[in-house]
């Protein structure tokens, strides 16, 4: 009875709360669907640059699904391979494929392989029929068959890890997901123990509230920004090319913006449940489009919401830095675009506190 | 005293949160340096209305002018000591540094601050617990602690709302008393209750229910008015239940 009661009175709540219902329900269905599209994405079709006498590799490359380009010269496909338009340049050095990978994504680097290899095991029958005029040559390609390619990397290196890789990008995630809980729930809080309505009873400008929360939580995470990256680099080891400043950097914007963007939240949030139901709608899909795993092969209106996600510049940059090595060239844009973030979501904020206190 | 310009003069106020509303037509004046107390059920918009005359509450219709300005006015809140039905402190802090905090909101400096934190503290009775931290406090004491707090900048003008709840009598008494020394000092204050016994301390009632201001004049009047012997019975004689 009591426990029917009991029973009873929680189904009633969960009617009341229309916002648990749905994401009980709705949620899981979102994370699953972004998941199938990011992991039942197309395989990874690499973009391959090819240059001199390794043209001729180019039909048995786009045969094996690479995107080719040819490039006149070495030089131009070097220039194609540092601004990110291809994954791999290969040349001919003799009978022995060269390759240059870009290095930066171990996916893309497998797949170039993986397609190179698969071109090149085809290559050497045609190669030996075409050349049955010239001997030498054709004993030539098959006393090194199957050839193997001379591979270097522009980028990283053969012994770069996955977590070299995906470091940088979970720097910035994990920074963005525990700012973003908690300036929301602390912010939430004083809506409900009823400080923030004790505020708004002060001479205190609702400007002041954000900007305050800004300050107070930016010290905080300058000290976080500090230990997160010499961790994950000391400690852990991860693969840093470019400058400490930077990465610094690039952590403490990612940690204002998720501190605008929950303190902003947490106002239509009515509880501290209410602001954890955010972290599938706000967090999970901005991880899932950061970069953590290749964009190229998602949808083309799904790779349009990451440029919208700050997490998608946050990574683009960090891994520029410790990856590439890069400096303020490359990582400029991602800096402006996240104080844009920031300063968008303080505003908003100032203009959701008229919900409380118009003046 | 009673020439002097109202401190708080509320017409015809209307508010409604979506379709219900909670008050209808009020319109009442506080003068200075009285207690003016709004005596009513919960539920009956006592709240609704001090967070008009604060201004962070706006009213769909009727005007409020505080001190001879109209309602809201951000450079009004310094002058307010507002204390609020909830008690809004910051649990995880000392009683000390709530009280820091908050005299810095109203611009108080160093030494006038410290100095401030000793005599409210002395005022609700808290001096020892000063270092302790809030959520070691009872209920009684955070009471007292919201009221410390409300009167920390000397506002010419105090609003509480139900200031105390949770008081045992003999403190009760003794906050009544510096209250009334307040009023003596030029300090208006307006403050709710539904406990029917200290509406009689206060120097004028408005009492309130359903949203609609039944009566407004002195405890006496009141009494004198309805024939009753308590404000118990007045209350009841002007809610339309006649005895």
């Amino acid at each position: 009875m009591r426990i029917g009661a009991l029973t009873l009175r929680i189904l009633r709540q969960f009617i009341h709360d229309k916002r648990t219902m749905a994401l009980m329900f709705a949620a899981p269905l979102l994370v699953l669907s972004l998941m199938s599209l990011v992991f039942g994405g197309d395989a990874y079709k690499p973009n391959i640059g090819v240059t001199g006498q390794a043209a001729l590799l180019s039909e048995a490359l786009a045969e094996h699904d690479a995107q080719v380009m040819k490039y006149s010269a070495e030089e131009e496909g070097v220039l194609a391979l540092k601004n990110g338009e291809i994954d791999a340049l290969v040349s001919m050095d003799g009978g022995t494929p060269k390759v240059l990978l870009e290095g930066s994504n171990p996916t893309a680097n497998r797949a170039v392989m993986l397609v190179l290899e698969q071109a090149v095991g085809n290559q050497q029958p045609a190669g030996q029929a075409q050349a049955q005029g010239n001997q030498a040559e054709g004993n030539r390609a098959s006393a090194h068959s199957p050839a193997q390619p001379q591979i270097s990397y522009l980028y990283g290196s053969a012994d770069m890890k996955t977590i070299d890789r995906f470091g940088p990008i979970m720097i910035g995630v994990f920074v963005f997901f525990f700012v973003f809980l908690i300036a929301g729930v602390s912010f939430l809080r004083e809506r409900t123990t009823g400080t923030l309505e004790r505020l708004l009873a002060t001479p205190l400008k609702r400007w002041e509230i954000v900007v305050g929360y800004v300050c107070g939580f930016g010290i905080f995470t300058v000290f976080q920004a500090l230990l997160i990256s010499w961790f994950s680099i000391q400690v852990l080891g991860i693969m840093m090319a470019g400058s400490f400043g930077y990465v610094l950097l690039i952590t403490l914007l990612l940690s204002m913006t998720a501190l605008t963007l929950g303190t902003l939240l947490s106002a239509y949030a009515g509880n501290e449940l209410q602001m954890i139901q955010f972290i599938p709608l706000v967090i999970v899909p901005q991880i899932f489009l950061s970069g953590l795993f290749p964009l190229d092969t998602l949808p083309q209106w799904l790779q349009r919401i990451g440029y919208a996600t700050p997490l998608y510049y946050g990574a683009e940059a960090m891994m520029n830095i410790m990856i590439r090595g890069k400096g303020w060239n490359a990582i400029g844009t991602d800096v402006y675009v996240l104080i844009a973030f920031s300063l968008l979501f303080m505003i908003l904020n100032v203009l959701a506190l008229r919900k409380h206190r118009k003046m | 005293m009673n020439q002097e310009a109202p401190v708080i003069t509320a017409a015809h106020i209307r508010k409604a949160f979506g379709s219900k509303v909670v008050l209808e037509d009020i319109s009442l004046e506080v003068r200075k340096a009285e207690t003016f107390g709004l005596l009513g059920p919960s539920g009956s918009g006592k709240t609704t209305l001090v967070r008009l005359l604060t201004g962070i509450e706006e009213a769909d219709s009727g005007e409020v002018h505080v001190l001879g300005v109209k309602v809201p006015r951000l450079s009004l809140l310094s002058q307010i000591g507002y204390m609020a039905q909830s008690d809004a402190l910051y649990s995880e802090l000392s009683a000390k540094d709530n009280l820091e905090f908050f005299a810095s909101l109203y611009g108080l400096r160093k030494e006038r601050r410290t100095k401030r934190i000793r005599e409210v503290m002395e005022i609700v009775d808290l001096q020892e617990h000063l270092l302790k931290k809030v959520n070691q406090y009872s209920g009684g004491m955070k009471r007292r602690l919201s009221l410390a707090i409300a009167l920390l900048h000397e506002p010419p003008l105090l609003i509480l709302d139900e200031p105390t709840v949770g008081i045992d009598p003999v403190l009760r008494k003794s906050i009544w008393k510096e209250l009334k020394a307040l009023n003596e000092r030029g300090t208006t204050i307006v403050l709710t209750t539904h406990v029917m016994d200290e509406a009689e301390k206060c120097d004028r009632l408005g009492m309130i229910r359903e949203g609609r201001l039944l009566a407004e004049d002195t405890p006496a009047n009141l009494l004198q008015a309805t024939g009753a012997s308590s404000i118990e019975e007045a209350f009841l004689y002007y809610g339309g239940v006649h005895s």
